[in-house]
């Protein structure tokens, strides 16, 4: 058994369990621990904390127009790399054959050439963003361990990645099999680092967005 | 590696035979852009060859199919009678050979003898190793007892074909005989596995004369096969990659896509992860290849090939299933297995959390506690 055999076989497997007993095991205890008393008197009703809700997962994913000259640049090159790396999961044909294979569907791939393109500026962004946090004093106060790991881990699947896509730093299955054993070292970091935040981050911006329109504050 | 000062030299031979320099030459030009060496080499790979004299070579067979010596027997250049006379002395081949049963094993020994330490062992086949090695057994002996003994005075050792270079088929899951590979048999003797199920006839004949040309064995990758036949993968060489680089697969064998000649990536090809000459030297005097005639690449020159699921699944595929694919049930079983798991412990952790709430805020001090439940 080789590299590559060893990486969407077994290891494959093991992450596989640790990503989805990790998200579920996670979310629950999100969502049964106790919450805050809402102590004031709800102003106005469920069904219009609802869709307050609703608009609290926009409007919070917006930069707000007061803090925007000081957030912009995070916000961008947050945004950036989100989309290149959703293109490049989400549309390179190896990788579409990858999902494919167990999600049981196929849909079509963009041109490996762009995806090559989008690939590199996310790497590029990527590292745009470790910068600004190692440059930013309060950035770099409040980042831990999981910060740079859960960068660290995505990085390293783009770069493995990009070395197999383009032949170079040995036999193309070396690089291949390292490229998808990252990818499960990712799945099962996955749910106990921030990139956790992909499951919380809508819940959490509407259920604020909900309590919020209740105590009668705009979402 | 030379044979006897007394045997004549291939110069001598070619002249005797009445092959003129004109015509060797441009079988070394010929050569030489087999070996990828640059035309300006073929003078001096003329001379070489020239000076040199045919090595011995004696040719086992174990547990092989015999198509990697049919692939050797359909060489076009060199052609097998020009390789056998001119190039090489096959002084010992059991399919090839006139005689048999003890005559046959006569002429081995003799040529052992008459050669020992300089003769170019060339093996097909792997060689069963358990239950004593009982799985093969010629004249009274085990395969493995043969193969040891003719190593013991071999120059060099070649490995033709999947089965002696890595064990192939017989090795492949649950190898019932034990099979193994040549190179792990032999400890401290020169291998060079030219792999392929079967090779492609002038990679096997390239690396012979390769051999009788410079007189050592070739650059080595790590599979310990020779770097100018082995030296890229199908893949880089492949004629359908513009196809792969745009995103164009063809999904059925008889789909628009296959008919417009588009990347077989979908379809199984091994090219990116399969390292051989087929792409450029191809088959049958460089007539087609299986990719050009519309067939994924098997991956056969690579170790393990025959147990890597199935030839028609792509290579990034999941493979933890029985039938070495993932399928959509199972990926969905244990998703849900783990899904459930998961709640369980998210659940059991919260009421483990909430006792000791509890109990923390039944202590005096914590009375200004502010979480309540909802
Ligand atoms: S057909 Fe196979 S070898 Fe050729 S480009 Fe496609 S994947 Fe590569
Ligand atoms: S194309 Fe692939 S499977 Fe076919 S002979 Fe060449 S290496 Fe073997």
């Amino acid at each position: 058994m080789d590299l590559v055999d060893f990486a969407r076989g077994t290891a494959l497997k093991i992450a596989f369990v640790v990503f989805f007993v990790g998200v579920l095991w996670r979310l629950v205890n999100v969502m049964l621990l106790r919450h805050r008393q809402m102590l004031s008197e709800p102003r106005r009703s469920v069904g219009a904390a609802v869709l307050g809700g609703l608009k609290g997962m926009g409007s919070r994913s917006w930069p707000h127009p007061e803090f925007i000259k000081r957030t912009v640049t995070g916000e961008a090159l947050g945004y950036s790399y989100h989309i290149g790396l959703f293109i490049v999961i989400l549309f390179f044909a190896p990788h579409i054959v990858f999902f494919g294979s167990f999600a049981g569907v196929r849909w079509p791939a963009l041109p490996s050439s762009i995806i090559t393109i989008f690939a590199v500026i996310t790497l590029t962004l990527f590292v745009a963003v470790l910068s600004r946090r190692l440059g930013h004093p309060v950035l770099r106060r409040l980042s831990n361990f999981d910060d740079y790991f859960s960068w660290f881990i995505v990085a390293l699947v783009l770069v493995t990645g990009l070395m197999a896509t383009a032949h170079v730093g040995g036999p193309y299955q070396r690089i291949l099999g390292l490229h998808i054993l990252s990818f499960d070292l990712l799945l099962i970091w996955y749910p106990f680092g921030k990139l956790m935040h992909s499951f919380y981050i809508f819940p959490t911006r509407a259920i604020d967005g909900y309590l919020m329109t209740r105590k009668g504050a705009p979402s | 590696m030379a044979r006897p000062e007394t045997e004549p030299t291939i110069g001598e031979l070619l002249d005797r035979n009445g092959v003129s320099r004109r015509s060797f030459l441009k079988y070394c030009t010929a050569m030489a852009s087999l070996l990828a060496l640059p035309p300006i080499a073929a003078r001096a790979m003329a001379a070489q060859l020239r000076a040199a004299r045919r090595p011995s070579v004696i040719y086992l067979s174990f547990q092989e199919c015999t198509g990697c010596l049919e692939s050797f027997t359909r060489s076009f250049a060199p052609t097998i009678e020009n390789m056998i006379f001119n190039v090489i002395s096959l002084d010992c081949d059991d399919t090839l050979m006139a005689a048999a049963g003890a005559q046959a094993e006569k002429a081995r020994a003799q040529a052992m003898e008459a050669n020992y330490g300089k003769y170019l062992l060339v093996v097909d086949g792997a060689v069963p190793t358990a239950d004593g090695g009982v799985y093969h057994c010629a004249a009274g002996r085990t395969g493995i007892d043969l193969l040891t003994d003719c190593a013991k005075g071999a120059a060099a050792i070649v490995a033709v074909g999947t089965c002696a270079s890595f064990g192939g088929l017989p090795h492949a899951d649950p190898n019932p005989t034990g099979a193994r590979a040549i190179s792990a048999l032999v400890p401290g003797k020169p291998v060079i596995n030219v792999s392929g199920c079967p090779p492609i006839p002038e990679v096997i004949t390239g690396t012979f004369l390769q051999y009788v040309t410079t007189g050592r064995v070739p650059d080595l990758d790590e599979h310990l096969r020779p770097t100018v036949f082995y030296g890229n993968s199908i893949h880089n060489r492949c004629y359908r990659r513009p196809f792969y680089d745009r995103g164009e697969f063809a999904k059925t064998f008889d789909d628009e896509g296959a008919r417009n000649g588009w990347c077989l990536y979908e379809l199984g090809c091994k090219g990116p992860t399969t390292y051989n000459a087929c792409a450029t030297v191809k088959w049958n005097n460089a007539v087609s290849f299986p990719i050009q005639s519309g067939h994924p690449c098997l991956g056969c020159a690579e170790p393990e090939f025959w147990d890597r699921g199935s030839f028609y699944s792509p290579i990034p595929t999941a493979r933890w299933g029985k039938a070495g694919e993932v399928s959509t049930a199972e990926a969905g079983t244990l998703a849900a297995g783990a899904a459930l798991t998961g709640v369980a412990i998210g659940a059991g952790s919260v009421v483990l959390a909430r006792r000791r709430i509890s109990r923390l805020q039944r202590t005096p001090q914590s009375e200004s506690e502010t979480h309540n439940e909802e």
